[in-house]
């Protein structure tokens, strides 16, 4: 097997505030090949917006990596000196933010934008970087790029700007995209649009995707895998078709349970009791303890690793071969 | 659905209790005031000189305004610390023989006089005007704010300037002390109100349509009273922010207007007067008669305008 | 946009309306204008004759009509004090204050722009602790203080500097220039700065806020995501945005820089319209005042309509959904 494009190891990421340091990622790993669309879902909080950030480089004081690795394509990014780690992003990693409306600067049309970006990453002229720009927006869809690269953000709507977003995020070819909740802010209408794109996108450029959300339904369209995450951590992971028909982990369940289709009329929609964790005060053991139904004595004391299953990989007690009296 | 990317520590605490009292006895007030070294050497300066003005006539070796107690041959005596200095003249004297340091006292007691009913006038007037035009509405509101909108744009030095020569003009020239005093709190009483009326009226406008006052209204009680009762402790919070920074700014502009000569006489001097007589002897070499009072009043407005700043920081962490 | 301007204008004329009422009646009722202008010794039929022929005994409103008439041809009757129109005395003294005025904004601007750059990028070093400073005792110090500070070092200690007037000035047309000549610009150092520095902390304090509020922002990190040069961000995407509500407050604040000018003409004695105000202020001669007053504000308003106009050039949203809403 080719090395993956993205490779997280055990990553840590830790924010130091007043009363001691807030863990918000505890020993998350993962990897994304070429070409391929990881989702990572999860409730506010679950720490899926801050995976994308450390994969970027972009956790601020107070926030840290306080530990792990992050490989893009065979080069660890988490300690590159900054001005390398910047001729990284936009090059070899785009991104995408959720609000397209706040993402652009208001002030300069949305061309100047693209080839201000295309310039600082490839050796184009100015001309050359103009025409370029003008082909990405053709890609990303916007009717008459030719026009529209010299209007001014607050000109398009916000499905449009999203699409200048994307041009911008993809306009030095790069190998990864991070997408964070790309959809949220969207009109329901538009937000296939934009996810189809971003497939579309992935598929033509070879990409590797990583699509953070908290909408399981967006995932189930897009993604070859999934990655469940629940406070700081990944609850399971594996291919999405045997995620969302056959989730292990009980979080993982409640959340394929609280999918609305259209088939299943009868089967209720099943809720989650209580809410996550915050991270100041996360559980001893399985940090979803408090809320599972099948929680018994080992889970509040020993925290479960991740443990492989056919395709998939969940970390919960449930799935230990070892008896939980001899652990005890 | 928007999500905090980032986890903010702070935002996790649990809400305040509302009205600035209650918070200010909160721990966090006393807390952030103890640990702000700074902010306990301000206070303890603009305490210092409060008490030194209250207890002028004690602390003082002559009564500078009394012309018996001065004596020609004592003038234009040098600091003491100077080889030409004489006890018990310690900051030396002017060319009239009086005592820089008891003018000091003395003109630190107008100085604060002024600057506190100052900014006593300027919030009365400005909370009257605000809870009217938030109260009434209307072409009242509108009229009330578009005056302060008007002012606002004008530098109050200005408007103060404007206000002391029509009080010359109307009760002429020769204005005697006390009634010069009343004419500089007047002026800077009209000049600074526009804040607390725009603070006020913002206030009165949230309380307005709250549940509370229709039903007060529902039960017979006046409105005005039921409303100034939730209006007046939710705003003594910015109140006293922009009091304090006021005061500053009220002492600022009495010692400009006095040192511009439209403000306290020769003969019941300010410490703006103070470095407008000193001014004239700072090229005879004479540097300590403007020096002193320059210190004291920079010290003075620096102390206060320190405690605003904590003030305002503590009060509404939102502006840190 | 053109809707807009007009309504902007509209406003103006109501402002300078109101002022015009208070100049009016400053002129008219605070205290009697004939006994200004005449000796003890002027007999009761001179002051009458007088009184009519200024029109005093017509009704409040035609007077009124009349008084901004003339203000509107930049009228404004004769100074108590020096028997001359107030018009000329306020258009020969006026080179003085603007060239004040204009240096100590440039000043201010240039220098409190980078301050507040410099201490929002870098907030923890050891400047931007004293440029913080700086801008407390900036804003703590009286002028007039800050102008005998700088006289007794730069003028007495060290006599490097004049203490007082404007120097040698060079005659173009009506306008009085101390800009063409070593003695002018020298004269000018230390008034520009005692007048500048207020501006300046303000302007770097606001700078600073607000780039620290830019910074924040998702276009910022969005900018960062794609991978932009510090530079690029820093004074590309940020400085840019920064710099919209800075021009703003520094456009309004021209007029109070012309106003403050009355403090620091009188501490180092600049024959402009300041000083000739606060004359004016001391022997109680109105008509100065009263056109004082008007002159400040038609430069405010004008600098209001021009800064509200400028700006919806700078910011393009602004543009649009101006002239989208007519």
């Amino acid at each position: 097997m080719t090395e993956p494009v993205l490779s997280v190891r055990n990553l840590q990421v830790e924010f130091a505030s007043r009363r001691g340091t807030l863990r918000a990622i505890d020993d998350v790993s993962f990897d994304i090949a070429k070409g391929e669309v990881l989702g990572v879902v999860g409730e506010s909080g679950a720490g899926k917006s801050v995976t994308g950030l450390a994969v970027i480089g972009l956790i601020d004081p107070p926030g840290r990596i306080a530990g792990g690795e992050i490989h893009l394509a065979g080069l660890r990014v988490d300690n590159l000196p900054a001005e390398e780690m910047r001729r990284v992003r936009g090059k070899r990693i785009g991104m995408i933010f959720q609000d397209p409306l706040t993402s652009l600067n208001p002030l300069y049309k949305v061309g100047d934008q693209i080839v201000e970006t295309i310039r600082t990453h490839l050796s184009l002229s100015e001309s050359a970087a103009r025409r370029r720009a003008i082909d990405l927006l053709a890609e990303v869809g916007i009717p008459a790029p030719e026009k529209r690269i010299d209007g001014y953000p607050h000109e398009f709507s916000g499905g449009m700007r999203q699409r200048v977003v994307i041009a911008l995020a993809i306009c030095a070819e790069p190998e990864l995209i991070i997408a964070d909740e790309p959809t949220t802010a969207l009109d329901v209408s538009v937000q296939a649009q934009i996810i189809s794109l971003i497939k579309r996108l992935g598929r033509d450029h070879g990409t590797a995707v990583m699509l953070v959300t908290h909408d399981m339904g967006v995932i189930a369209e897009t993604s070859d895998r999934v990655a469940v995450m629940y406070a700081g951590r990944v609850a399971e992971i594996g291919p999405v078709q045997d995620v969302v028909k056959n989730p292990l982990h009980p979080y993982a369940k409640g959340l394929m349970g609280a999918i609305p289709t259209l088939a299943g009329e009868d089967k209720r929609l099943v809720q989650i009791p209580g809410s996550m964790p915050r991270l100041s005060a996360i559980p001893r053991g399985c940090s979803f303890n408090p809320r599972c139904a099948f929680a018994f004595d080992r889970c509040r004391v020993e925290r479960p690793e991740p443990l492989p299953r056919g395709t998939q990989s969940v970390a919960c007690h449930l799935y230990d071969t070892v008896p939980a009296e001899s652990a005890a | 659905m928007s999500e905090a990317v980032v986890p903010h520590p702070t935002e996790k605490r649990p809400a305040a209790p509302p009205g600035w009292f209650r918070r200010a006895l909160d721990s966090d007030l006393f807390y952030s005031f103890l640990r702000s070294k700074i902010t306990m050497i301000a206070a303890g300066v603009t305490l210092l000189f409060f008490l030194v003005a209250i207890f002028a006539s004690v602390l003082s070796v002559q009564n500078p305004f009394d012309p018996a107690q001065l004596q020609l041959m004592n003038s234009r005596i040098s600091p003491l610390w100077t080889a030409d200095g004489q006890s018990p003249f310690l900051l030396g004297t002017d060319e009239q023989g009086r005592d820089v340091l008891s003018a000091i006292l003395y003109g630190l007691r107008i100085s604060l006089l002024v600057g506190v009913l100052g900014v006593v006038l300027s919030g009365a007037i400005g909370i009257l005007l605000g809870l009217t035009a938030g109260y009434f509405g209307g072409a009242v509101d509108g009229l009330i704010m578009r005056i302060a909108d008007v002012q606002l744009s004008f530098p109050a030095i200005l408007i103060a300037l404007l206000i002391n020569g029509i009080a010359k003009s109307v009760f002429g020239n020769k204005l005697d002390e006390m009634s010069m005093l009343a004419v500089l709190v007047f002026a800077i009483g009209l000049s600074f109100w526009v804040q607390y009326a725009r603070t006020v009226r913002g206030s009165v406008l949230v309380e307005k349509n709250k549940d509370y006052v229709a039903a007060a209204q529902l039960i017979g009680l006046p409105a005005p009273v039921i409303m100034l009762r939730h209006v007046l402790p939710n705003t003594t919070g910015p109140i006293l922010v922009i009091a304090t920074i006021n005061l500053a700014l009220a002492i600022i502009t009495e010692a400009t207007l006095s040192f511009l000569g439209s403000g306290m006489p020769e003969t019941m001097p300010s410490l703006g007067t103070l470095i407008r007589i000193g001014n004239g002897y700072l090229f005879a070499g004479e540097w300590w008669i403007v020096a002193f009072p320059g210190i004291a009043l920079a010290a003075l407005i620096l102390s206060i305008n320190l405690l605003g700043d904590w003030l305002r920081d503590a009060l509404n962490p939102k502006l840190r | 946009m053109l809707a807009f301007t007009l309504r902007r204008a509209i406003q103006a004329i109501g402002v300078m309306i109101a002022v015009g009422i208070i100049a009016f009646s400053m002129f008219r009722f605070a205290g009697d204008p004939v006994n200004q202008m005449v000796g003890m010794d002027t007999s009761g039929a001179e002051r009458a004759a007088i009184r009519k022929s200024l029109g005093l005994d017509d009704p409040v409103l035609v007077q009124f009509g009349r008084y901004i008439g003339n203000a509107a041809q930049f009228k404004f009757g004769v100074s108590y004090q020096f028997r001359l129109p107030v018009t000329n005395l306020l258009i020969e003294r006026m080179p003085a204050t603007l060239e004040l005025a204009i240096v100590a904004t440039i000043f201010a601007m240039l220098s409190g722009i980078l301050m507040g750059v410099y201490s929002a990028l870098r907030r923890d070093s050891w400047l931007a602790h004293v440029f913080q400073a700086v801008s407390l005792i900036g804003i703590s110090l009286p002028t007039f203080l800050i102008g005998v500070l700088m006289i007794y070092l730069f003028s007495v200690t060290l006599g490097w500097l004049p203490s007082f007037g404007r120097g040698d000035v060079v005659q173009i047309g009506w306008w009085t220039t101390g800009l063409l000549t070593l003695s002018g610009l020298k004269a000018l150092i230390m008034p520009s700065i005692t007048l500048g520095l207020f501006q300046m902390t303000l302007i770097m304090r606001l700078v600073r806020a607000e780039m620290l509020e830019v910074l924040r922002t998702d276009y910022i990190r969005f900018a960062r995501a794609r991978g932009l040069t510090t530079r690029a961000i820093h004074f590309g995407h940020a400085l840019r945005n920064t710099l919209v509500p800075v021009i703003t407050v520094a456009g309004l604040q021209f007029g109070s820089v012309i106003a403050f000018a009355i403090i620091t003409e009188t501490v180092f004695q600049w024959p402009g319209m300041g000083l000739l105000f606060v004359q004016a202020v001391q022997n109680v001669d109105i008509p100065i005042m009263a056109a004082y007053l008007m002159m400040v504000s038609l430069i405010f308003v004008t600098i209001n309509l021009v800064v509200d106009i400028l700006y919806t050039i700078v910011d393009p949203r602004l543009r649009s959904t101006v002239s989208r809403a007519h």
